[in-house]
């Protein structure tokens, strides 16, 4: 089984249903999986905070919602991190490609990619990094603790764990 | 009329409802004119009241109805887009466009110069976009909700503000509220 199929049945299994993406080249493969699931809605969404409206309406009207994003998004969102999906306790997975990191060949990726953990951090978003392939068997325990919580929480996702460009 | 005279006009057709309300004055006005469990009151984050719309209304059956200004879907404007491409036939997106940031002081918007937001909402692709003034709101509203088909409702109006008081309510809340009143 490939590793986004893996992904994409722990999603389903935890219910999740709606689920908004941003384009990404290295989750180019969930998100042809999360698009060919009749279980879940996809939406894609045109920009990161956009989508964070659309999973904080979805989940209020009783949907399990997750968003996929590039870690570059982390710059675009805080303000809706913590006024929206903060402030109003939501779950909210985010499955983040983590570019900037080893094997990156485009060294701009770098400049977001050594900020992203500590603007997670100074968020106070719990952050998960799959590096090897058998990082993601924490993916289901990592979902069921985000919808027990009601927080958002990062899974960053690096060139490695993907296996290169 | 300006945008408090509106809503407490529509208020007790947006009753029933689920009502999505934007940040700042909307939010406020709406508080004070008809606070109701069904009301989701945004107190931060500009521009995402039809995202969260949609949202909730993908999400279920029950119509709903976001109120958002001008300023707002020109801050979001990737999500007219959205909307189109995801059409959900219980959602009205009603945007208030008195050509300016009410919320900040009224400086004006491209809204109320050289863009025409009804034609950008019909060149996204949406396909129910009604532009009424101010004083055919109600008739329009109701219409909209009677047709049971997604509508971008541009109601054009005077800019201007009432004295109305913030929203103390906890965000949670207001939230867990709104989730319930959704669920009942
Ligand atoms: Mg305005």
């Amino acid at each position: 089984m490939s590793i986004s199929t893996q992904i994409v049945d722990d999603m389903v299994a935890n219910g999740i249903n709606f689920v908004t993406t941003v384009p990404c080249k290295q989750l180019g493969g969930v998100i042809d999986e999360v698009e060919a699931r009749p279980e879940i809605y996809h939406i894609p969404s045109n920009k990161e905070d956009e989508g964070m409206g659309l999973c904080a309406g979805a989940f209020m009207g009783g949907k399990r919602p997750c968003i996929i994003m590039q870690n570059t998004a982390i710059g675009v969102t805080i303000n809706t991190l913590v006024t929206l999906t903060q402030f109003y306790r939501m779950p909210l997975p985010m499955l983040i490609s983590y570019r900037g990191e080893l094997l990156e060949p485009v060294a701009c990726q770098v400049e977001m990619a050594v900020h992203t953990k500590a603007l997670l951090a100074q968020l106070n978003i719990p952050t998960y990094h799959f590096h090897h392939q058998d990082d993601a068997k924490e993916l289901d325990a990592i979902l069921k603790y985000t919808f027990m919580c009601n927080k958002p929480v990062a899974i960053l996702t690096d060139a490695t764990f993907w296996g290169g460009y | 009329m300006i945008r408090s005279e509106i809503l407490k006009e529509i208020a007790p057709i947006l009753r029933p409802h689920l009502v999505v309300c934007n940040i700042g004055l909307p939010s406020q006005e709406m508080h004070m004119i008809d606070d109701q469990p069904t009301n989701f009151y945004m107190l931060g984050t500009m521009g995402l009241a039809s995202s969260i719309g949609l949202g909730v209304a993908l999400a279920q059956d029950k119509t709903v109805i976001s109120i958002d200004g001008d300023g707002s879907v020109l801050t979001n404007l990737g999500t007219l887009p959205t909307i189109a491409n995801n059409v959900a036939d219980n959602f009205i997106l009603m945007i208030i466009d008195n050509g300016s940031y009410g919320s900040t002081g009224d400086q004006p918007t491209y809204a109320g110069k050289k863009t025409n937001l009804t034609d950008v909402a019909r060149a996204c692709g949406c396909e129910n976009v009604v532009e009424v003034q101010d004083k055919d709101t109600g008739a329009a509203l109701e219409a909209a909700i009677a047709s049971k088909k997604m509508t971008i409702l541009v109601v054009k109006c005077d800019s201007g503000n009432v004295k109305v008081p913030v929203i103390t309510k906890d965000p949670v809340v207001i939230r867990d509220r709104f989730m319930n009143a959704i669920a009942s």
